[in-house]
């Protein structure tokens, strides 16, 4: 076993872990934050994707041991209490989320995303950049329509924009 | 229309929990003193086990067992079952080899489920499974369904020596065999259909959990009908009896199909459960998914369409091959057969048809319904013959289809099914308008500029739906009744508790049906809760398939409604001091007619509980009531979806420019929801046609076992999609529904072929079409040109 320490959603966290454990095993199993997802075993779907420091991670290819001393924020730590992130809102407002098991990789990849590119985004850029996630259920159409307007409203609530 | 009520576009109830992370899926829940289980699974794709020895698995850290098929044989627990009777061409019943939920002395494919092992922790349990050692006495595969049955192949079942399950047929062969010997012109092609794995994006999982001072279980699973997977582990599997086996399905992360069927993982979980004394979990990872899921489709067809002189189809005759793989899983018989053949008149007035289908054995991943089921398969070849008989006879593919479609319902098949209503030309009308289809050839001179090659592709399909009569069913060989279940609980506020057997995995009941509720009872949307997916919540139900859910599911909330109308009424009477006969039931008031006298709902509902208006012995107190919904008759959505696209004839990649969907749904509760399932079809269907197909190769081995092999259709292979409907509302329900869930995964597949053969100017193109198999076919149509 070894210690690890990081910070998630704002809180620290330090446990002892099997040093193979990764960091999605960690974030389910020992903080039992179950909102990121496994959907894969091969860094294909995207189900699994969270913030470490601020860029956009598949959890299930980076041991936890890796993330000692970072700051991780998981779909958990998106909203302010019922107070949703301009993303979540968006994914609801435009249907862009069915059974919702990818969602939270959806909505992690796309908040990175706006981070990276701004809020005005094309649906050629979107579809593009949304290549390391797969839904099964939407088609993307109604992903993408929830892309673009959850990036034009945190460019218009004038955020750098994250949660972190 | 109200805000919430009827064919408004509300935006979903669930979705809070979903994009805060707060879903409850089966692996999000750990039971105290849990165990977990790892599946040691056949390498081999055809073996005789020989031995089994556990010894060094059993003495590694944290096991707590090692079981294997002895010991499910010793404790007596039954095989796996496939629920629906087929019967052959001579009467006699269909060879159903058996079907242990671990192997017991021969495994049939690759993932086979060998041993299971439990252990304190899933690296534990992972790490003793590499240590069983298995000795095998490999025997020959059987991969290819058309060699399969052929002398010298291997026997996956001795049941059926020659591997043949059954050799079914349906409809009038003389008088087919007679359309087609009076023929003017006969139109013949030979269709693959892909093999597909589902790939809901929730692998399956199962948690089993028995108490020992109840000696009741609990079993939490990735279940769309978590009822019949209760009744099958009883009745059947006889693990536990119904009343001591709760089932619960959580929030269920896609299904398609692949999760109606009752697996050897979830029958393990519960039996080991009891044994070691533990809560037992399982999750499947996205390569077992691969391995062990029911497959899709695997059709083998041969196809044929006689047309007369003028243009008018005379007769259909089919022969196929389905491949059902090495257990039949439990639908699996029905789907090509039952859900498949009665579908081959589409939209078109034929009056002979006659269809042959052999369902084989094969040492793969068993096979069983996934999206559309049987209907997809049988529309992509009405719909590739017909395209290709209007371009051999010169005409337009859709004046050809419009003169041939059927006007008048309702209007009997010779393949059993009676439409009930339809506009065909509506749709396929609409569809033109707003595919622009009278610029096509403008857009396709464009793009022969720019070197592309621009093909366009129709489909005009239709899908029997609502699954569906329990009489009609059973006399087809089903196993069990179609109908559904629910129970309307009015609390004494007035807020309001409906209990439905369909199950929501994606599809947004619990918005849908609350709309209907609040639609009906005039109170708000947010008053109302849907409870499914708990065999100790809601007595019983069938479950969420072939696009079921509302034309069924919701026909049972509906009658259960009225009920509780017809019962508040009586007690609204009694508050009112009048008869029964005066009070109307307006939004959300009970009123005596003519009167300004009034009770809003939820004050009827508190004098429902506390009874003081009225003496018990006239009427029992109370609010709740409940109704078994049995439909008249399937549904019959249909509708027509044009793929306009661009081939690159130097690198064989397709670029679909253009997607028009126009579907007669009959009415529709919540357009938003309605256009999302079509795009999700779509897309499946679009992956079916272009990118997805599972691959064994001649070991038997699954070389398309992971994402990295397997291709699923992603945001960048997609284009947006433009969605309208038409409407003739379904007159076999009370809401007039005919269901959405799987037309597009039904439509799509032979839009799209169609487009690229259109494109490339000849028929030989095959599923999946990826840029290697079109730029195979770009080289023949240069070589057909070249030879004119």
């Amino acid at each position: 076993m070894a210690s690890v320490s990081m910070t998630v959603n704002g809180t620290a966290v330090t446990a002892s872990i099997d040093p193979r454990t990764l960091l999605v095993q960690y974030l389910r199993e020992t903080l039992r934050l179950t909102g990121t997802h496994v959907g894969c075993d091969t860094s294909q779907c995207g189900a699994c994707v969270v913030h470490v420091d601020g860029k956009a991670v598949k959890s299930c290819t980076i041991l936890a041991m890796s993330c000692d001393g970072a700051a991780v924020t998981t779909i958990e730590g998106l909203a302010h209490g019922t107070e949703l992130h301009p993303m979540q809102a968006a994914f609801r407002e435009h249907h862009g989320l069915q059974c919702g098991f990818c969602t939270p990789g959806m909505i992690m990849t796309a908040v990175d995303l706006v981070n990276r590119k701004g809020g005005a985004l094309d649906e050629h850029i979107v579809r593009e950049e949304l290549e390391g996630n797969i839904c099964r259920c939407t088609g993307y159409h109604n992903i993408v329509k929830a892309v673009q307007a959850g990036a034009e409203a945190m460019a218009g609530a004038g955020q750098p924009i994250a949660a972190e | 229309m109200t805000a919430t009520g009827i064919g408004a576009p509300v935006r979903r109830k669930e979705d809070f929990r979903f994009i805060t992370g707060q879903g409850r899926y089966t692996d999000d829940i750990n039971q105290p003193g849990q165990t977990y289980a790892v599946f040691v699974r056949s390498p081999h794709a055809h073996a005789a086990i020989k031995s089994i020895d556990a010894t060094a698995a059993k003495a590694s850290p944290g096991v707590l067992a090692v079981l294997t098929g002895d010991d499910l044989a010793a404790d007596k627990v039954g095989g796996l079952i496939c629920g629906w009777m087929i019967h052959n061409k001579d009467g006699s019943p269909m060879r159903a080899g058996g079907h242990p939920a671990l192997a017991q002395g021969k495994v049939r494919y690759v993932g086979d489920h060998v041993a299971v092992v439990i252990a304190e922790t899933y690296a534990q349990a992972r790490d003793a499974a590499e240590m069983v050692v298995v000795d095998y006495t490999v025997l020959p595969a059987v991969v290819d369904m058309v060699k399969a049955t052929q002398k010298g192949a291997a026997t996956v079942h001795d049941v059926a020596p020659d591997n043949v399950v059954y050799d079914w047929h349906l409809g009038d062969k003389a008088s087919t065999d007679a359309a087609f010997a009076r023929a003017k012109h006969v139109t013949k092609l030979d269709i693959v259909n892909n093999r597909l794995v589902p790939n809901p994006m929730e692998p399956r999982a199962a948690i089993g959990d028995y108490d020992g001072g109840t000696e009741a279980f609990t079993l939490y699973t990735t279940s769309q009908n978590p009822h019949v997977a209760r009744l099958v582990l009883s009745a059947f599997i006889g693990i536990a009896p119904e009343h001591k086996l709760r089932v619960i399905a959580p929030d269920v992360g896609g299904g398609f199909g692949s999760k109606i069927f009752i697996y050897a993982e979830e029958t393990v979980c519960v039996w080991a459960a009891k044994k070691v004394g533990r809560p037992v979990k399982w999750v499947s990872d996205r390569t077992e998914a691969f391995l062990c899921d029911a497959h899709g489709r695997d059709h083998l067809t041969h196809a044929e369409l006689a047309v007369d002189d003028k243009g008018k189809i005379l007769a259909m005759r089919v022969k196929t091959k389905a491949n059902l793989g090495a257990y039949l899983s439990t639908f699996a018989s029905s789907v090509p057969t039952y859900l498949y053949a009665p579908l081959l008149s589409g939209q078109y007035d034929i009056p002979a048809i006659y269809c042959e289908v052999e369902g084989v054995y094969t040492t793969t991943a068993p096979v069983d319904a996934y999206r559309g089921a049987g209907r997809p398969e049988a529309t992509f070849v009405v719909e590739r013959l017909v395209e290709v008989a209007a371009r051999q006879l010169g005409q337009d593919p859709a004046a050809f289809r419009k003169k041939n479609f059927i006007r008048k319902f309702p209007h009997q098949t010779p393949v059993i099914m009676a439409y009930d209503t339809g506009d065909y030309s509506a749709s396929l009308e609409k569809a033109l308008d707003m595919a622009d289809y009278k610029n096509f050839g403008k857009r396709k001179r464009d793009s022969a500029r720019a070197g592309k090659l621009r093909g366009i592709g129709f489909s005009a399909y239709i899908e029997a739906c609502g699954i569906a009569p329990s009489q009609a069913v059973g006399s087809l060989g089903a196993g069990v009744g179609l109908w559904e279940s629910a129970e309307v609980r009015v609390n004494p506020v007035g807020t309001v508790e409906v209990l439905t057997g369909s199950h929501s995995h994606g599809q947004g009941h619990e918005t849908t049906f609350a709309q209907l509720v609040s639609d009906r009872l005039g109170i708000p949307i947010d008053q109302v809760a849907i409870v499914h997916g708990d065999t100790d919540k809601v007595q019983f139900g069938m479950g969420t398939y072939g696009s079921r859910s509302g034309a069924v599911g919701m026909s049972a909330i509906s009658k259960a409604l009225d009920k509780v109308v017809a019962k508040a009424k009586k007690v609204a009477a009694y508050a009112l001091e009048a008869s029964d006969g005066d009070i109307e039931f307006k939004d959300g008031r009970f009123s005596v007619a003519g009167t300004d006298r009034s009770l809003a709902f939820g004050e009827v509902a508190l004098q429902a509980y506390i009874a003081h208006k009225f003496s018990g012995q006239d009427l029992e107190p109370g609010l709740k009531e409940g109704a078994f919904y049995d439909p008249t008759n399937f549904t019959f959505p249909s509708g027509v979806h044009i793929c306009e696209l661009e081939v690159d004839p130097e690198t064989g990649t397709i670029r679909i420019d253009r997607w028009t969907a126009v579907d007669d749904f009959g009415n529709i509760i919540n357009p938003m929801i309605v256009e999302g399932q079509v795009h999700g079809g779509i897309a499946q269907g679009v992956g079916q046609a272009l990118f997805e197909g599972a691959h064994y190769d001649k070991d038997g081995q699954l070389v398309t076992a992971s994402y990295m092999d397997y291709c699923m259709p992603r945001a960048d292979d997609l284009p947006s999609f433009a969605v309208g409907t038409t409407v003739t509302p379904c007159p076999s329900n009370p809401l007039g529904i005919k269901g959405c869930g799987e037309a597009g995964a039904i439509a799509a597949p032979p839009a799209v072929i169609n487009a690229i053969t259109d494109a490339l100017g000849h028929e030989d193109v095959t599923m999946p079409a990826t840029p290697q198999e079109v730029w195979r076919a770009v080289q023949k149509a240069q070589r057909v040109l070249a030879a004119e």
